[in-house]
């Protein structure tokens, strides 16, 4: 049983993992019409799998509705933080508290 | 024989009088008894069956660990398989039945496969009842079901008289185990003001102590323990909760546990198990150490037992499993056994110690008592047949020669210590081998980490691995106050209660007794009891490659079902490493997973059962259809009528009726379930031009379009009509399933990719209920209701108004789903019911008919309307069904446009829809596959087609379908066959149009 908390970066609860809603990986770039074979394939299907560090998509859908992205590491469910969705990349607050614990991270192009 | 002396028993109450059953036979016990100690009091040695080989088997243990005497209890409703004896108090009136044997208890028909025992080593049903391939399952499953199996199943037809609940529970420091050094731990976390729960799986608080002597703060245990629970529940910010497990620890400081209120009692009122959803910032588990059986021939015959057993029973129970009382042992511990019963004036005729040199104090002082102990030797192996009558004692170097006989009916054994590692390890905690003590323990330095990165979970007492009172209640006293200290608090300074035991020396690591012990003595020699896994079967394994401790688990079934190895698990991984050449740490164990020892289901369901297992959403006219006999079906969490059959009449009758009645006159349908989305906002034209695959920004106020949603994958997930209310503001119409689903859908994509557009939307489906009145009398109907201008010029088809209706404030949409002449009227939720009313009054000139949804389904199949769901499963694109025109042309982007661009969704081959008609009249069955010429790759035939849709039409008087056909709109007026459910039955069918009735739309246009 997974039973995760994460802080909602809106209305500052730590959340159950009942509360939320898992949302895959966190940052894709959408790729519409025009678009390459290649780059809309990897849009839709290539997801990173990481042993580590991942950025995931979040929301607290039995609580405020709100969507968030959260930093955490897979292999031991270790969060380094929660922060709104309504970014490209993550904050550089978050990739600092990654650093301060994973010296040398890396995913996708962040590191 | 077994039985209960005259005095003694620390947890009985020997005035009490308590009447029981086991196999319909009546016994007596006391309060304060267990089944198994009140069985052993009886003389009932012989408690069960083995799996395989049906072997008698006795009570071993004297707690959770317990691998055979597991029972059946109660009967009927309250039946329930696999309950331990040895955890199970008694009560007035239990009745328990032993489980694993035909026909009876003693004389077991199965115990003949012992006779076999040769063949039927690991891997057998494997390597056996593999070939011919069809008699696995027609002849040899159900034989081995039948004659094998854990206890026996409750009835399905029986319903669980009981109720269950959920309990959730926020503590700073969450304690597992109420022995000395859980209850040490609470008291240091607890002192400073930390809010603490402990928990303890028994009924009884102080754990092994009270048994294993020693002293504490210069009291005997029992007292300490009495003096510091008192403390404890004097103290505001202290839960302390007996009957009581700590069943699992999870992600995040969240533990499970398992609290059973009246198994002990059942005339007691209230819920009979309830299931702890705990959330703690740290978790001490104190949840001590199991006693290892030793591997020798015989060990598994009733009257052998744990050494720890014999002195729980003698002390606890004033019962005593035998009169005479062989102590095998690896370590000093069971000297305190040889030692309990000797004070107890029963004979103890030997200790046989595998050590050369022996053990230390405890030795020396069962000498001084007079007992005989014999060093550097072994049991070879056990005589007796249902219970003990002898050990044959061999040297514990060489394989097994007999030195001697020594007579007695009951063996107490020792191979050393456990630590119950298991709530340490269900969050990732690992382990480290102990060589000295030859156990695995917690290895501090790869403990469980919670969110922040940081530990979790501390272990402490026997279950961190110190084994003597002094080092037990040190370690608690600093797990207590760690715990706190991580917890956020700062703990206070008290001095750790003082503890004092007599030393011990080292035991002696013993895998197999003798150490080379010969073939027919390992054969004999059990590692796991519940699954009759003997040290041949995992030296078997090993030779036959099983290298894995995960693998040799499976194939051998050590460590498996309801004991999971408790026993078992320790001693089998030592045997698979000496087999394999391998050190113990090594090969590691297999992993601990929860709950610690089974758990309800009852439990794990709480309240959600019945009524409240799925709360049934309702429309504000439910109690109408209710009342007026509907037949319902469930959509999504809704319940709507099916149909409403009249007295006498068929469901499908009923719906025959309805449509016609609607088709020739009026009908009326509770449409209120459908979805209603309010998207509003300066960007939300430009939000539904990429929601739906049609244009919506240019949707005029006043009017309805219908349109279609996709995923980014560009399959059709949702359709339905939108009205533009005003510039800002439209009205999306979603599919009764559909509405939480494209709400969040729709919030997803506004929150997460056009995070700038300044659009906001509401779901306010529950907040208007929605009436259709179909057919050709619908404007009449509403024309008699009076407020508005219903007719052609002012709401045409496509067209909705606000008005007045009979008084009520109304919304009129001129939409149909039927073909018919349609209005669908949404009032406010609360004027629903009345509104309903009023029509059914005013509509009965024209014999008003409310239909359900079958009649809806048959209706728009007339039409050739798709139904999300029916012609769409996920796979399906708007391009299959021949919606192009829902398609703009004209927009650069729609969620799902990409997608449909990819090859295999432009494929021409791609099925598509059409309408078919079965050359007899009859109806295709649901699903139905037309096949084509030759077969697949796998040998099945090739398929051209499939039934998505498929009705009786009471308009048309003959079978419609709908279906996806390769290239079926080039093939009108082909027939193709399709396959009955037989999957032989042809079944004709004529490609056609999809619009079987009115397909100029006559009807609904007027």
């Amino acid at each position: 049983m997974e039973m995760l908390t994460l802080e909602c970066p809106y209305c500052g609860v730590q959340a159950d993992e009942t509360e939320l809603h898992a949302g895959g990986e966190a940052h894709l770039t959408r790729f519409g019409p025009g678009s390459s074979d290649a780059d809309f394939e990897a849009y839709l299907f290539m997801r990173e799998n990481p042993k580590g560090v991942h950025f995931e998509r979040w929301r607290h859908v039995n609580g405020c509705g709100k969507w968030f992205h959260a930093a955490r590491c897979t292999m031991t469910l270790e969060v380094f933080g929660t922060y709104p969705a309504q970014t490209a990349e993550p904050p550089k607050k978050i990739r600092d508290a990654i650093t301060a614990k994973r010296p040398g991270w890396t995913w996708r192009e962040l590191s | 024989m077994s039985t209960r002396l005259a005095t003694g028993g620390r947890l009985v109450d020997r005035s009490s009088d308590i009447r029981f059953t086991f196999n319909g036979k009546s016994f007596r016990g006391h309060e304060g008894d267990t089944l198994a100690s009140a069985l052993l009091a009886n003389d009932q040695m012989l408690v069960g069956r083995s799996f395989k080989y049906h072997r008698p088997r006795g009570v071993v243990a004297s707690g959770a660990e317990e691998p055979n005497a597991l029972v059946n209890l109660g009967r009927d409703t309250t039946h329930e398989p696999n309950q331990r004896a040895t955890t199970t108090e008694l009560f007035n009136g239990l009745q328990a039945t032993s489980q694993n044997h035909w026909p009876s208890l003693d004389y077991d028909i199965g115990a003949l496969n012992w006779l076999f025992g040769r063949f039927l080593t690991a891997g057998f049903y494997y390597k056996t009842f593999i070939h011919p391939r069809p008699f696995w399952k027609h002849i040899y499953e159900p034989f081995i079901r039948q004659s094998a199996g854990l206890g026996r199943a409750p009835d399905p037809e029986t319903r669980d008289p009981d109720t269950y609940e959920h309990f959730y529970a926020f503590v700073d420091v969450v304690v597992i185990g109420g022995g000395v050094a859980g209850l040490q731990a609470a008291k240091a976390a607890a002192d400073s003001g930390a809010k603490v729960l402990v928990m303890e799986q028994t009924a009884h608080w102080g754990g092994r102590a009270p048994v294993d002597g020693g002293t504490i703060d210069g009291m005997a245990p029992g007292g300490w323990v009495n003096k510091t629970v008192e403390a404890l529940e004097g103290m505001e910010n202290v839960a302390l909760r007996t009957r009581s497990m700590g069943a699992g620890v999870y992600d995040h400081g969240y533990v499970l546990g398992y609290e059973r209120l009246t198994d002990h009692a059942p005339f007691l009122k209230g819920p009979r198990h309830r299931l702890w959803r705990i959330r703690a910032r740290q978790i001490v588990t104190a949840t001590g150490a199991i006693e290892r059986p030793l591997s020798f021939a015989g060990n598994d015959i009733p009257g052998v037992m744990l050494a720890s057993a014999v002195r729980d029973y003698l002390v606890n129970y004033g019962v005593i499993a035998g009169q005479r009382t062989v102590v095998v042992t690896n370590n000093d511990d069971a000297y305190r056994t040889a030692i309990a019963l000797k004070q107890a004036g029963l004979q103890v005729p030997a200790v046989i110690d595998a050590r050369q040199m022996g053990g230390g104090a405890l030795m020396e002082e069962a000498k001084s008592l007079g007992i005989r102990v014999e060093t550097g030797r072994a049991i070879a192996k056990v005589k007796g047949g249902k219970r003990v009558t002898g050990v044959a004692i061999c040297a514990m170097a060489g394989g097994g020669a007999m030195l001697e006989e020594i007579k007695c009916d009951a063996v107490a054994m020792s191979g050393g210590w456990s630590p119950v590692v298991h709530l340490w390890s269900h969050c990732g905690g690992k382990l480290t081998w102990d060589e000295d003590h030859a156990f695995f323990r917690p290895d501090p330095e790869r403990a469980p980490t919670s969110h922040d990165g940081l530990p979790f979970v501390t272990v402490t007492g026997s279950a961190n691995g110190e084994m003597d009172l002094k080092s037990v209640l040190e370690d608690a006293d600093k797990a207590g106050k760690s715990s706190r200290k991580a917890a956020g608090g700062k703990p206070r300074r008290f001095a750790p209660p003082k503890g004092e035991s007599v030393e011990e020396v080292p035991l002696r690591p013993v895998w197999l007794m003798p150490e080379n012990a010969w073939d027919d003595l390992r054969m004999k020699a059990w590692l796991d009891y519940q699954n009759d896994v003997k040290v041949s079967d995992v030296q078997l394994a090993a030779r036959e490659g099983y290298e894995s401790v995960e693998h040799t688990k499976r194939y051998t079934t050590l460590g498996m079902a309801t004991d999971q190895g408790k026993l078992s698990n320790i001693n089998g991984l030592a045997t698979l490493a000496a087999s394999l050449g391998e050190e113990i740490p090594q090969v590691g164990t297999t992993t601990f997973r929860p709950p610690y020892t089974p758990i309800s289901m009852g439990a794990i369901a709480g309240e959600a059962r019945g009524e409240i297992f799925q709360p049934i959403r309702k429309t504000p006219i439910h109690a109408w259809h209710e009342k007026h006999g509907a037949a319902w079906e469930p959509v999504g969490h809704w319940r709507r009528p099916y149909c409403y059959p009249q007295q006498g009449e068929s469901k499908h009758d009923a719906v025959h009726r309805e449509v016609l009645a609607t088709r020739n006159s009026l009908g009326l349908l509770d449409a209120s379930t459908l979805g209603k989305i309010i998207v509003k906002g300066p960007d939300a034209g430009r939000f539904l031009d990429m929601l739906y695959t049609n244009m919506m920004s240019t949707l005029k106020p006043g009017r309805c379009r219908y349109g279609l949603m996709c995923t980014e994958n560009g399959f059709l997930t949702d359709d339905g009509v939108v009205a533009r209310i005003d510039e800002d503001t439209f009205l999306c119409h979603t599919t009764t399933g559909g509405a939480d689903r494209i709400h969040a859908h729709m919030e997803e994509w506004l929150q997460t990719e056009w995070w700038d557009w300044k659009v906001y939307t509401a779901n306010a489906t529950e907040q208007f209920a929605q009436i259709a009145v179909v057919g050709p009398n619908a404007r009449k109907l509403l024309e008699k209701l009076g407020g508005m201008d219903v007719g052609k010029d002012m709401l045409p088809f496509m067209a909705w108004a606000d008005g007045t209706l009979a008084g009520f404030p109304v919304r009129v949409y001129r939409i149909s789903f039927s073909g018919e002449l349609s209005y669908e009227i949404a009032v406010p939720a609360n004027l629903g019911r009345a509104f309903w009313d009023k029509i059914v009054e005013a509509g009965q000139e024209w014999n008003i008919t409310p239909y359900g949804t079958e009649a809806l389904h048959v209706m728009r199949a007339e039409k050739g309307f798709i139904m999300i769901g029916d012609e769409t499963d996920g796979t399906v694109i708007p391009q299959d069904l021949g919606l192009h025109w829902a398609i703009s042309k004209k927009k650069e982007d729609y969620l799902g446009k990409r997608a449909q661009t990819r090859s295999h969704m432009a494929d021409p081959n791609r099925w598509q829809l059409v309408g078919l008609e079965t050359v007899d009249g009859s109806v295709l069955p649901d699903g139905a596959y037309a096949v084509a010429a030759g077969k697949n790759a796998n040998g099945q035939r090739n398929t051209q087609g499939r039934v998505t849709s498929t009705y009786h039409s009471p308009t048309l008087g003959k079978g419609i379908a709908m279906g996806l056909v390769h290239h079926g709109p080039d093939r009108m007026g082909e027939i193709i066959p399709f396959i009955k459910d037989d999957g032989e039955t042809v079944v004709e069918a004529k490609i056609v149009s999809p619009v079987f009735f009115d397909p100029e739309g006559e009807k609904q246009n007027v």
